[in-house]
């Protein structure tokens, strides 16, 4: 029999170790068992987490029907094992319309990036937002285009460089980073509007409790709940992993601050 | 026998999207198809079966609530005309893509652009070519009376849930607005959520359950070979489509030696047409498409062997007719004949259209 592989600087054989009574964290049920598309150091796939565990813990999955972006997300429906539809580039919001208007027993979330919920799909974000519909909408803030290279998206910093911004981003030009979930909290059909981040721990755990809320909302029925996550993109930002979350910490969050915008209550 | 009433177009379609256990209805107001919205806002389908009524923002809404509606196994439906029309080409295309049975109704008005308000035929191409982006193609239904505006919603939805594909019912601005009698169809109850489970469960997004595979409804696939088997699947739903459900009606063909191709509100002023030729003694018929898309191409290349030539009588600039010159292989003579700019053609206007373009060429 080959000798186990043993950890350097340990003398037990890694066999000992992985054993199912070692396992104190683990890839939550919902997850399917194909590999994340995303690039390593990405925020999408702890936010896909978050709301699959949100799921499983709430024990709703045989209701839900979630709604995939065009985006880095497009393939979202591949992780998640869930009964899912993938949407046109920015029409989640009225999909999720359509689905949860003739199925109001079920629970709606549309999954949507930068670019497609803040740009090409304005109107529908607004529109949902303001007929109350009631759905939960994750939004992915990274500040960039990551799916088709690295261009400018509607939440791009003011002199953030991107591939079709290559001397930065020049508000006279190409207008200011839209602050969409200030513009959906004003909206009377919002009840819950966060945005939260999911690069340090802490923050994961806010972000989940977060999540969670945005789904209890809408089973009381109380309107649209929107959960911003503002996240990085190290390929897009053309940064390693530790530099894009240090970047983001000391350019984005300050524009973009954490913490609730609305919260009518849930009693 | 169901209950008579004299209706217009747009109000007799409006009663039998209720009448037909539609779920939802999503729509956007465009002259001259409003009378839709109005009438089932003031129906009050919610009451009366529970059917959802949504004014959306936009077309290009509309037809994505269509989509996420569609894509639960519910029934969904739109109206409009023509420049709305065109905004939900992004939409279609995704749902043809998808497989979504969902009903999308053009009561159609002259283009290009804001072009008018008055009927016209110029958005057959856009209708029965594909529209949107990509290999697809609609199962479109051409009304040409009241009674079919009301009769061809439920068959409207039998056809897009046997293909899973988008059907389109294409109406024109003059059968939309103009009041003939209709008789109603008795009220199809809507389908319930155990119903859709049994009957579409397999592919419908109706809440994954433990004892099977998730449902995705997704147009998108990155991998060429399956991708391509994906349009090698949808060619098949076409072509079974093209042998099961062709329907047209032919009008005093038997005797024809010349033979009109009309649909729509073309086709009634044909029938009007055909009388005054045959008081003068010229022997003139009627083929007219009801499904436009598939197109009744094996029943024209049969009455090429018969006429001496086809005048394609339309409101547009000469869409159809190369349908119909495609259909009798250059055999006999095929023309045109329309008017276009909301303008509508006299009988007088086609009998004379037929003399000079086809009998006295």
């Amino acid at each position: 029999m080959a000798k186990s592989k043993v950890i350097p600087h340990h003398d037990v054989p890694l066999d000992q170790i992985i054993k199912p009574e070692n396992i104190i964290f683990k890839k939550t049920k919902l997850f399917t068992d194909n590999v994340l598309s995303y690039c390593p150091g990405c925020g999408h796939g702890v936010a896909h987490r978050l709301i699959l565990e949100v799921i499983e813990e709430m024990g709703i999955a045989d209701k839900v029907i979630g709604i995939a972006p065009v985006g880095c997300s497009v393939l979202a429906y591949e992780f998640m094992d869930l009964d899912m539809q993938e949407a046109a580039h920015g029409r989640a919001p009225a999909l999720a319309t359509g689905i949860k208007r003739t199925n109001p027993d079920k629970f709606v979330f549309s999954y949507q990036g930068d670019g497609d919920l803040a740009a090409i799909g304005t109107a529908e974000t607004i529109h949902a937002a303001n007929r109350g519909e009631n759905i939960t909408v994750i939004f992915i803030n990274n500040g960039i285009y990551g799916m088709t290279g690295g261009q400018m998206a509607p939440t791009t910093l003011e002199g953030m460089k991107t591939s079709t911004t290559p001397y930065g981003r020049d508000p006279r030009q190409m207008g200011h980073p839209i602050k969409i979930t200030e513009l959906v909290a004003q909206l009377p059909g919002t009840c819950y509007v966060t945005r939260q981040a999911v690069h340090t721990a802490a923050l994961v755990r806010k972000a989940k409790k977060a999540i969670r809320r945005a789904f209890e909302y809408q089973k009381a029925n109380k309107g649209l709940s929107f959960v911003e996550i503002v996240s990085n993109c190290n390929s897009g930002w053309k940064m390693t992993p530790v530099q894009a979350i240090k970047w983001l910490e000391e350019n984005m969050l300050p524009y973009y601050p954490l913490g609730d915008l609305k919260d009518v209550g849930l009693d | 026998m169901g209950e008579i009433l004299l209706m217009k177009g747009n109000e007799a379609l409006a009663e039998a999207i209720i009448r037909a256990g539609v779920d939802g209805y999503f729509g956007y107001p465009i002259t001259p198809q409003s009378e839709v919205m109005e009438y089932l806002a003031a129906a009050k389908p919610e009451e009366r079966t529970g059917m959802v009524l949504l004014q959306a923002e936009s077309e290009l809404a509309a037809i994505n609530m269509l989509y996420g509606a569609g894509a639960t196994g519910k029934k969904a439906i739109t109206s409009s005309s023509s420049p709305g029309i065109s905004l939900m080409q992004e939409g279609i295309s995704y749902i043809a893509g998808a497989e979504i049975p969902v009903v999308v109704v053009n009561v159609v008005r002259g283009g290009p652009g804001l072009g008018t308000i008055q009927p016209a035929q110029s958005d057959y191409f856009q209708a029965t070519k594909g529209g949107g982006h990509g290999d697809y193609h609609l199962l479109v239904l051409a009304p040409n009376s009241v009674q079919e505006m009301s009769d061809f919603v439920p068959l409207a939805f039998d056809l897009a849930f046997k293909y899973r594909n988008p059907v389109m019912i294409l109406s024109d601005g003059l059968i939309g607005q103009m009041m003939e009698k209709v008789e109603l169809f008795e009220p199809i109850p809507r389908w319930t959520d155990e119903y859709i489970r049994e009957h579409h469960g397999n592919w419908a997004t109706i809440g994954k359950t433990p004892d099977r595979e998730r449902n995705i409804i997704t147009s998108l696939d990155l991998v060429p070979e399956r991708m391509e088997k994906h349009n090698m699947h949808l060619k098949e739903k076409y072509e079974q489509m093209e042998r099961e459900e062709v329907r047209f009606e032919e009008i005093q063909t038997e005797d024809a030696e010349y033979l009109f191709v009309a649909y729509g509100s073309s086709s009634r002023i044909a029938m009007k047409a055909i009388k005054l030729a045959r008081a003068e003694g010229i022997k003139v018929g009627l083929l007219r498409p009801i499904t436009l898309y598939p197109f009744p191409k094996k029943r024209l290349r049969e009455l090429a062997d018969q006429v001496k030539g086809m005048l394609s009588v339309e409101l547009s600039l000469g869409q159809m007719v190369e349908d119909v010159k495609l259909s009798v292989e250059c055999r006999i003579p095929v023309e045109h004949y329309g008017r276009v700019g909301g303008m509508i053609p006299t009988p007088e206007e086609v009998v004379e259209a037929l003399k000079t373009k086809i009998i006295n060429r």
